[in-house]
């Protein structure tokens, strides 16, 4: 008897029987790339995890298991959870997608997210957050309150969710601003706070009085402030000790409403396979609160623009846009489809340097 | 492509910063390796170092209290490795690899209530008419104190090694075991004080990185850097000076790989960051054409059988 | 007062003992460890130990063990050979990476053309871009005397960022909406390393792995190159006298724990893991080094410790998972069984006695 289909059937089995014993207890897992002590990704994630129990209490149950390497690993642990009887796994980090559509496989009973993916089944959604919506606030932001008109941007890695961000937050900067200069430095990690705070000090020392970073930790932040006069804004979390000057405003990974919509989704039944992207206005892109630091004619400016983006009457990329290398993207008043969004590999027109590879 | 926004008086104040965790490290393992003993573990000594020194500096206010036990926790650390290799003889390669190990999961256990939180900052010197000299100032005058600690200290074993009677039995240990037990020098009892002086140089290494670079707590934040203190001191040749040199070097190409980048220049970000470790690579063996410094006895264990 | 007498000759009981008195200490101490971090200590030490082995679910960890052990196994022969002559490569890591990038690279080449011999190409490849990479460090040791230590160290980094460069460009799935990493190779049926009895975690990684561990018993105990390795470690001078050639050795040290190393690579990207991405590596190689000491440097012990380890990798994700224990108590509880089976291997070679402080 093949392998799979004995382990289907033993899940289910056990399923059933366990089913039978304590069918009130929905139990979710959470699998995090990261330590849930990062201040960044993977601890948002694990606030969203305290307010599903918060809000279901005694009829669910969660489990995590944290820094889980990308790879067989994360499928061990995957299948772990649903041999324990798992009904919902929530896999946080874009390199799990393989592994989740593997596992998802021999489980078809489980239901799975898969953050920031694109591979779906039936019993697996994709889930990501429009974050350069909070971008094209901090580069109103930025463009506005820069002297030197040199932005700072660390960047993580050069796939289409950091261009996103950078193309977004670049676009409106120069809507403000139109002599504003983005420099851009790839430090090749999510989160090292020693790589991060180095790559800072060498933008402030190349002129930069405004910090953006798609990176994690808040050595720039400490950078920012050891250097002074320069401002940064908090990313993936609210950064708030570092409120009123630098950081300025934040863009926080809001995944609590998701999640307890997923969960409660679960336990009525009506859980299906869907591609979620929200933004500022489904709640799950949240802009922290901005500080003092900022002129209130800016700062009306900023809350004007988010409100714009949240309601939908306004979207991030509207043209007129040109590509960098001058070719037309988007004419006036066109948008741009999640399509292109999403696999975006091209900088827009005004960002000097090029994406590595 | 913008070159001239690359500041090189920053540049080299920068590359200092950099240097710093480097040097202490470094200086540290060239007193253990002058003394016969390789000691692997600089990067978990380093890591608990870093811990160390960040819990007590946020637990008692006092950046300088947070150095002082990064040290006591590298030397304590490094006793294992004592414990392994001066006691049990163990092998000493092995043993070095094992308490780096232990170190990262131990630092690791001991941090996970300290991250993302704000260590207290330590005061930078600022000389009233000096610090402000446009060249001068900021590369000589305007550092932390214990950047200025890590230049002393290559100082002060350059001058412990090369004239004090006790230099020169360390390194006489270093060289022949045998002969200095003979002579009647008590080979282990040094090799263990040389062995937790390397322990806690590697401390105060970590400890500026978690309290001064970065400042921040993450587990594995030394990210490799006690490896590369390793061939730090064989670059130099086991001489204390040219351990400066290196550091200097290494940071420097740390430093300037980044400049690069934020100034646009064309050459691939991954290139960009392998060079640091290819200069080394070229430079050790540039340099390792130089044997003169090793330690004749380095790597061996010693027993005075009967 | 205890003094420590050299035994005449390396004491057999305890060399097969010292490892299990290694394990039990190991889970005493590591048993205090998770009790001062406020879990059940038996619980935990028999979630690791017993549950992978005999657990609910071990019909599905059991093959997992495999799954783990053979890279660590197959990159630990490697490196024992040279580790025995006092050859110390610690870049194992780097070439395990090299041998996934030129295997993978090998089989994505040939996409989407099923053929049989893919995999045995991808195969070689593997087992070159791992050698090639040891070659680094064998050729400046062999010829300017550079450290091998360092180089092969520094040669890991490099590794990871032409990893990275990879992922990113070369490599990078062009079906794959602009995200790194290159296609799966899982579902590419020529270049797949499938288990091959399905869920027994035996892929061919795992045949290799066994293969090596023959392989390695029949060179040190069979072989001239063999004798001359044992004998260069235990006693260097003698080495010299029988006309050992270093070069020769080092050449050949280092040469073959690179090809293992890539092989190992090369299995595990065209299996488990599936596909060349930025994260790849999770540190196989640096393991590697401890399950060759703790394995005694023996093919055999070997082929043991590498069972343990695996065991300890996955027992600990299970007590992670169920119990809540933080994986950093893992990796301790890793490096204190290294350390007590150092420290017990004194017990092999010197004998422990209470002697009286001689008179002059």
């Amino acid at each position: 008897m093949k392998f799979t289909s004995l382990l289907a059937s033993a899940a289910m089995a056990l399923g059933l029987a366990t089913g039978a014993m304590a069918d009130d207890k929905t139990k979710v897992g959470f699998v995090y790339v990261g330590p849930v002590g990062d201040g960044g990704w993977t601890y948002e994630h694990d606030k969203g995890r305290q307010a599903v129990e918060a809000e279901f209490g005694d009829k669910v149950e969660t489990v995590f298991v944290e820094s889980v390497p990308e790879g067989p690993d994360a499928e061990r642990v995957m299948t772990q959870m649903a041999l324990e009887g798992a009904d919902l796994i929530f896999t946080t980090s874009f390199g799990y997608m393989d592994p989740t559509i593997n596992v998802a496989k021999k489980f078809p009973k489980v239901k799975f997210e898969h953050a920031t993916g694109y591979k779906q089944a039936e019993n697996v959604s994709v889930y990501s957050a429009r974050f350069y919506e909070g971008r094209a606030v901090q580069g109103t932001i930025a463009g506005r309150m820069t002297k030197s008109n040199i932005v700072g941007y660390i960047g993580s890695y050069p796939i289409p969710e950091v261009i996103r961000g950078i193309n977004s937050a670049f676009i409106h900067a120069r809507k403000v601003n139109p002599d504003v200069q983005f420099k851009i430095v790839w430090a090749y990690t999510w989160f090292d706070p020693a790589k991060e705070a180095d790559a800072a000090k060498v933008l402030i020392e190349q002129g930069a009085d405004v910090i953006l970073q798609h990176t994690d930790s808040t050595a720039p932040q400490a950078a920012a402030q050891a250097a002074g006069n320069v401002i940064t804004f908090g990313q993936a979390s609210d950064m708030s000790e570092y409120a009123p000057m630098p950081r300025v405003s934040s863009i926080i990974d809001n995944w609590a409403p998701y999640y307890i919509a997923r969960t409660k989704a679960v336990m009525d039944g009506t859980w299906t396979s869907v591609s979620t992207w929200d933004g500022i206005g489904a709640g799950m892109v949240g802009i922290g609160e901005i500080s003092d630091a900022v002129p209130a004619d800016v700062k009306a400016e900023a809350l004007t623009l988010k409100d714009a983006l949240a309601n939908g009457s306004y979207h991030a990329f509207t043209g007129p846009l040109k590509k960098q290398d001058g070719s037309d993207w988007l004419a006036a008043g066109e948008t741009a489809d999640d399509g292109t969004l999403a696999g975006m590999n091209f900088y827009v027109e005004g960002i000097e340097g090029d994406i590595p590879n | 492509m913008d070159l001239s926004a690359i500041n090189p008086v920053l540049l080299v104040a920068s590359l200092m910063v950099a240097a710093t965790p480097l040097l202490l490290a470094a200086i540290g393992e060239l007193v253990v390796e002058k003394a016969g003993v390789l000691n692997l573990g600089v990067e978990g000594m380093m890591i608990t170092g870093a811990i160390c020194g960040f819990a007590i500096s946020v637990e008692t206010g006092s950046p300088w209290l947070g150095f002082i036990a990064a040290a006591i926790g590298g030397a304590i650390l490094s006793l294992l490795f004592v414990l392994m290799t001066q006691v049990a003889l163990a092998n000493q390669v092995a043993s070095g690899l094992a308490l780096t190990l232990f170190g990262l999961g131990l630092s690791a256990l001991m941090g996970q209530s300290y991250v993302g939180i704000k260590p207290p900052a330590m005061g930078r010197l600022d000389l009233p008419v000096l610090s402000d000299l446009p060249v001068v100032g900021p590369i000589l005058f305007s550092h932390d104190p214990i950047l200025y600690l890590g230049i002393l200290l290559t100082a002060g074993v350059w001058w412990v090694l090369k004239y004090s009677r006790a230099g020169l039995i360390l390194r006489a240990v270093g060289e022949n075991h045998d002969a200095a037990h003979a002579l009647g020098y008590k080979v282990i009892r040094i090799r263990i004080l040389a062995i937790m002086f390397g322990g806690a140089c590697a401390g105060l290494g970590g400890a500026y990185i978690s309290l001064i670079r970065v400042p921040q707590w993450t587990e594995g934040m030394t990210a490799g850097v006690g490896w590369i203190a390793l061939a730090l001191v064989v670059f130099a040749s086991w001489k204390p000076w040219r351990a400066l040199l290196g550091a200097y070097l290494f940071g420097g190409v740390t430093v300037v790989q980044l400049n690069l980048q934020a100034a646009g220049v064309a050459i691939p970000v991954e290139y960009l960051a392998m060079s640091p470790y290819l200069i080394t690579i070229l430079v050790l063996v540039i340099l390792s054409a130089d044997k003169s410094g090793a330690p004749a006895a380095l790597g061996r264990s010693f027993h005075a059988s009967h | 007062m205890i003094v420590l007498e050299k035994r005449p000759q390396p004491s057999r009981a305890w060399s097969l003992a010292t490892p299990l008195v290694a394990v039990l200490a190991t889970m005493f101490f590591g048993g205090l460890l998770f009790a001062a971090l406020g879990k059940n200590p038996v619980e935990a030490i028999g979630t690791i130990f017993w549950e992978p082995l005999f657990g609910e679910y071990s019909f599905y960890y059991r093959p997992q063990l495999l799954v783990k052990g053979a890279p660590l196994v197959l990159i630990a022969i490697g490196l024992s050979l040279g580790f025995r002559a006092g050859i110390w490569n610690i870049g194992a890591e780097g070439q395990y990476i090299m041998g996934a990038i030129v295997g993978a690279g090998v089989g994505l080449a040939f996409y989407p053309m099923e053929a049989f011999y893919v995999f045995p190409l991808m195969v070689i490849a593997g087992a070159l871009g791992g050698w090639a990479w040891a070659m680094v460090p064998a050729f400046l040791k062999v010829r300017f005397g550079t450290n091998e230590i360092l180089v092969s160290l520094m040669m890991v980094y490099v590794a990871e960022q032409l990893l990275a460069s990879m992922s990113l460009g070369l490599l990078k799935n062009p079906e794959g909406f602009g995200f790194p990493g290159s296609r799966n190779l899982q579902s590419y049926a020529s270049a797949h390393n499938a288990e091959l009895i399905e869920g027994s975690g035996m892929h061919w990684g795992v045949v290799a792995a066994l293969i090596a561990v023959i392989f390695a018993y029949v060179l040190l105990n069979r072989h001239m190159t063999g004798f001359h390795i044992r004998l260069t470690g235990e006693a260097p001078r003698a080495a010299r006298f029988a006309g050992v050639k270093p070069a020769r050795l080092i050449l050949f040290c280092l040469g073959v724990s690179g090809a293992l190393a890539g092989l190992a690579g090369m299995f595990e990207v065209s299996g488990p893991s599936g596909q060349v991405s930025i994260d790849f590596n999770v540190g196989y190689g640096f393991t590697a080094i401890i399950v060759a000491f703790l394995g005694r440097l023996h093919p055999v012990g070997i082929l043991l410790a590498g069972g343990l380890m695996a065991l300890t990798y996955i027992g600990g994700e299970i007590a992670q998972g169920s119990l809540g224990l933080p994986a950093a108590a893992i990796q301790v509880f890793q490096g204190m069984l290294l350390f007590f089976l150092l420290a017990l291997d004194l017990l092999t070679n010197y004998r422990i006695r209470a002697a009286r402080k001689e008179v002059a």
